[in-house]
């Protein structure tokens, strides 16, 4: 029998009630969530902003949707995959469910938490019913069906003037307990005005058991705060991911999101910036490698809402074997957002000739005063650079390597965790296939 | 074969003779609606051979089981497709008994462009004598022409006299299935002009509409078809700077180009149909399917100034089949007042080494929307190849818009494709500059908005260029805010 996996969420749906309160405010929010989805199912290719990316396949995928219990990890059999260099803040879910031991959540002048308390606890009532799935889309099929079960994640609140003394890790692990496991972490970030934080969330599976994952963040940034979001995406190739993160700034505000995919079967940003305020700056960035069938898929949606606002956008892309990389970057500057400056780049190079590029950057400009500028490239590493370091010695492998990063620099530069970097760049390093120090 | 006087009149009674059959029906006009009889009395009526008339019945199949196309920037009233006449005899009596009758406003830009008098007459509909000026240069083109074995003739005399190269290309380029528009026009088309250079001739004059105003009157459902055997090369003039006040309100016209080993063609378009009145109501609505194929080292190059048309949905495109073939685009487009133009261009990469260039200029005032929408496509086996595009928008006003949609695929890794786009107002500097050096805010727009068209101005034939030019300015009139 095949297997319909909308049919399975929708007649999950009628389980997972069982499990939250629905009496709850918020489950009306899930009910509306679940009705769209329902309506709407699995987007198809025929929609424009699913033209090259297909879910066709996972939705032939049994996934189960409620894990069962799950095996406890140690510390140190994980270690590796935090950023263990440095003291950080975790909160951390194993197979979806929340990992006490592995944690470290904090409540002493800012909470880094628990979705699942945030949701039950009538201490943060009044915050949820503020920010709880305001920034998100009420339309898009997938947020609608995060919306709709959710119910774990992580949930950040950064009071004014307050910035958490270490950045905040949100890791997910899946250890294979399930023949093929569906996530839907929601993640709410909340920056009130002039707080500061960095978070760095990642993705692992542990065995190469299929997973999907369909998270939903919203990062609420008010006057004057700095939200820094670093993006890790280097799951195994059975996994996927679908990502969406819906911001929300107001004046004077900057938030950086930067996201470097590496691994993963499917991988689909949907990253999308609301500007309600002026004097914002907006940055998105993203490096992304990928070989074998990967397929990453960037749809990014910067919002001028207001004047004297700018955005920025650079995304890089290295394409080898039977890769699929695509690029959807729109801008949208209202009428009233005069002197909005918006920038957006795209570089890609294609390593191989099985591997495939579409990128659509695309503007919407309703305001006559502004600047506006995309640039997008497709091509190949420079052949006298590459003659010049292999003329000095350089053997190609690394030489090559060596211009890729140059490549990739205006990404890597703006990260502003040193450990981090070193870390991406030594991860670049192995996806490359070479042995570099990066010891910065 | 020399050219007398004596066989013009005779053309020109035959031609009369022409438009004397359609009279000979009972009305000029069919009914409204479009079925299967309304498809074949078209074909009918153009005395059609049968294989043409089945042609047509096919494309009516498909544009049956097809929708309308919903994906366009550009919001309007859909046409109600069983309330158009689909065949109306072109029109022979005058509209006008002089030119005093005539809009003295349409007059006034007449005369700017610098258009003859006698011109005039016929473009706004005036009763004309035979003007032996423009009818003699009519035919010393017919005499050069014809010797060099270049044919040129509307749509409908190519069916009867060239079966066989219309069989062999028509609907190559541009299927019937093709898109929704392609697909009605392929059904109902009225008429439009064909043109074949033999191989290795060098079309000696550009085929423009200057000779085609002789011709019959071409209607809403243009098809054209231009087929440059090997080694040819020919320039194409469509359209004209002058206003016309076309009474049709849907134009779905499919051009099709063949460039084959080695030819080139050169296709210059200048749109100016009417764009509605200031408040946006009325107008002509757009929809053209422009299409070409490069055959090995062939070159397409399409250059367009758009400035009129209510609603325009246009994406001239090239497919670079042959290894080292070459694709440009060439592109001006205005829309003032309640305009929206979606339009741009593809390239489809498929042969070795191939190259395309799209340079877009697009200048929004009023409550205009304009958007360019392209495809850049490198398919796998496309090797070296190479695009650059861009795309520039003007913005005047903050009551306009201004949208950018490229798709650009590649697949190959050879691929080099560069596409770049801003948008921008005009500086408030560079007026300033202007108007310090005496030159009027008016003048000045226009100046600035040359300046920034040059590179796609200087791809017109030159005569074109300095009317396109005028119409620039004319186009933006009163748009300064």
């Amino acid at each position: 029998m095949a297997i319909d996996l909308k049919e399975k969420l929708v007649s999950s749906f009628m389980a997972f009630e069982n499990r939250v309160n629905i009496d709850d405010p918020v489950h009306e929010i899930r009910v509306g969530a679940m009705k769209n989805f329902e309506a709407r199912g699995f987007p198809t290719n025929k929609e424009e902003a699913w033209k090259y990316t297909s879910l066709r396949k996972l939705e032939k995928t049994n996934f189960s949707v409620f894990p069962k219990k799950s095996k406890t990890l140690g510390y140190k059999d994980v270690k590796n995959h935090f950023l263990h260099e440095i003291d950080t803040y975790k909160i951390v879910f194993v197979d979806g469910v929340f990992s006490s031991n592995l944690s470290e959540t904090t409540h002493e002048g800012v909470d880094v938490c628990l979705m699942s308390s945030a949701l039950t606890k009538p201490m943060y009532r009044q915050l949820i019913e503020l920010y709880f799935n305001k920034a998100a889309s009420k339309e898009e099929h997938l947020t609608s069906l995060n919306t709709a079960f959710s119910k774990e994640g992580a949930y950040i609140y950064i009071p004014k003037n307050k910035a958490p003394l270490k950045p905040i890790e949100i890791v997910h692990f899946a250890t294979g307990k399930e023949a093929s496991l569906m996530l839907q972490p929601r993640n709410l970030v909340i920056a009130e005005e002039n707080a500061e934080l960095q978070i760095i969330e990642s993705h692992f599976s542990l065995t190469d058991n299929e997973i999907l994952t369909n998270a939903v963040t919203e990062i609420f940034a008010a006057e004057n705060a700095i939200v820094d979001y670093y993006k890790v995406q280097n799951d195994r190739h059975t996994s996927s991911l679908i990502d969406n993160t819906y911001i929300a700034q107001k004046s004077k505000s900057t938030v950086r999101v930067h996201t470097f995919s590496f691994g993963g079967k499917l991988t689909r940003n949907n990253l999308n910036f609301y500007q309600h305020g002026s004097h914002i700056d907006s940055t998105l960035k993203g490096v992304t490698i990928i070989g074998e069938k990967q397929h990453v898929d960037h749809h990014t949606l910067v919002h001028h809402q207001q004047p004297d606002s700018e955005s920025h956008q650079d995304y890089k892309g290295i394409y080898g074997e039977k890769s699929t990389g695509v690029f959807n970057g729109k801008i949208i500057v209202d009428k009233i957002a005069q002197k909005t400056n918006a920038f957006q780049q795209n570089n890609n190079i294609l390593i191989s000739d099985k591997a495939t590029i579409n990128t659509k950057p695309q503007l919407e400009i309703f305001a006559d005063d502004v600047k506006c500028s995309h640039g997008c490239t497709i091509g190949q590493l420079d052949e006298d650079a590459m003659f010049y370091l292999q003329s000095r010695g350089i053997p190609k492998k690394e030489a090559t390597a060596l211009l890729m990063y140059a490549f990739t620099d205006d990404v890597m530069s703006s990260v502003r965790i040193p450990e981090l970097k070193n870390r991406i760049n030594n991860l670049i390093a192995e996806k490359l296939g070479v042995k570099m120090g990066f010891d910065l | 074969m020399a050219y007398t006087e004596e066989e013009l009149k005779k053309e020109l009674e035959t031609k009369e003779y022409e438009y004397g059959f359609y009279t000979d029906i009972e009305s000029d006009t069919l009914p409204k609606g479009l079925n299967e009889d309304i498809v074949i009395a078209i074909s009918k009526k153009k005395e059609e051979p049968g294989w043409m008339t089945a042609w047509r019945l096919q494309a009516f199949q498909a544009w049956k089981q097809m929708e309308e196309p919903e994906w366009a920037n550009v919001q309007y009233k859909k046409p109600d497709f069983q309330d158009i006449s689909y065949y109306s005899a072109p029109n022979k009596k005058p509209k006008y008994d002089s030119l005093d009758e005539v809009d003295p406003e349409l007059l006034d830009t007449f005369k700017r462009l610098g258009i003859s008098i006698d011109e005039q007459k016929k473009l706004a509909g005036v009763a004309v004598d035979i003007v032996m000026d423009s009818v003699s240069v009519a035919t010393t083109f017919k005499a050069t022409l014809a010797e060099k074995g270049i044919i040129f003739c509307s749509i409908s005399e190519a069916i009867k006299e060239h079966p066989e190269l219309v069989k062999k290309y028509l609907g190559t380029v541009v299927p019937q299935k093709d898109n929704y528009y392609a697909a009605l026009n392929s059904a109902v088309f009225s008429d439009g002009s064909f043109c074949y250079i033999p191989k290795g001739v060098r079309c000696p004059m550009e085929l423009s509409t200057y000779f085609r105003i002789n011709q019959a009157g071409t209607g809403q459902f243009e098809r054209t078809l231009v087929i440059a055997d090997e080694g040819s090369y020919v320039s194409y003039l469509e359209g004209c700077t002058a206003p016309s006040r076309d009474e049709n309100q849907l134009h779905a016209a499919v051009v099709e180009l063949i460039a084959l080993d080695d030819a080139e063609i050169k296709y210059s378009t200048v749109q100016n149909w009417f764009p509605g009145d200031k408040e946006g109501h009325g107008g002509v609505y757009n929809f053209v399917t422009k299409r070409g194929l490069c055959e090995r080292n062939a070159k397409i190059s399409w250059t367009q100034v758009e400035t009129g048309s209510a609603i325009t949905w246009k994406y001239p495109s090239c497919v670079l089949k042959g290894d080292n073939s070459i694709g440009e685009f060439y592109s001006i487009a205005v829309t003032n007042n309640y305009q929206q133009a979606d339009t741009g261009t593809k390239m489809i990469h498929l042969g070795k080494n191939t190259r395309s260039t799209i340079i877009s200029k697009g200048i929004s005032a009023g409550q205009s929307q304009n958007s360019y929408r392209g495809l850049v496509q490198v398919n796998s086996r496309a090797e070296n190849a190479r695009n650059f595009s861009q795309c520039d928008s003007l913005l005047m006003g903050n009551n306009c818009g201004a949208h950018t949609f490229p798709y650009i695929e590649a697949k190959n890794k050879s691929a080099q494709i560069e596409h770049e786009a801003t948008t921008s107002k005009i500086g408030e500097d560079q007026i300033f500059y202007c108007n310090q050096r005496g030159i009027d805010t008016e003048k000045a727009i226009a100046l600035i908005v040359n300046g920034f068209s040059k590179e796609v101005l200087n791809k017109l034939p030159m005569e074109f260029a300095v009317e396109a030019q005028k119409l620039l300015e004319i186009s933006l009139e009163g748009s300064v805010g």
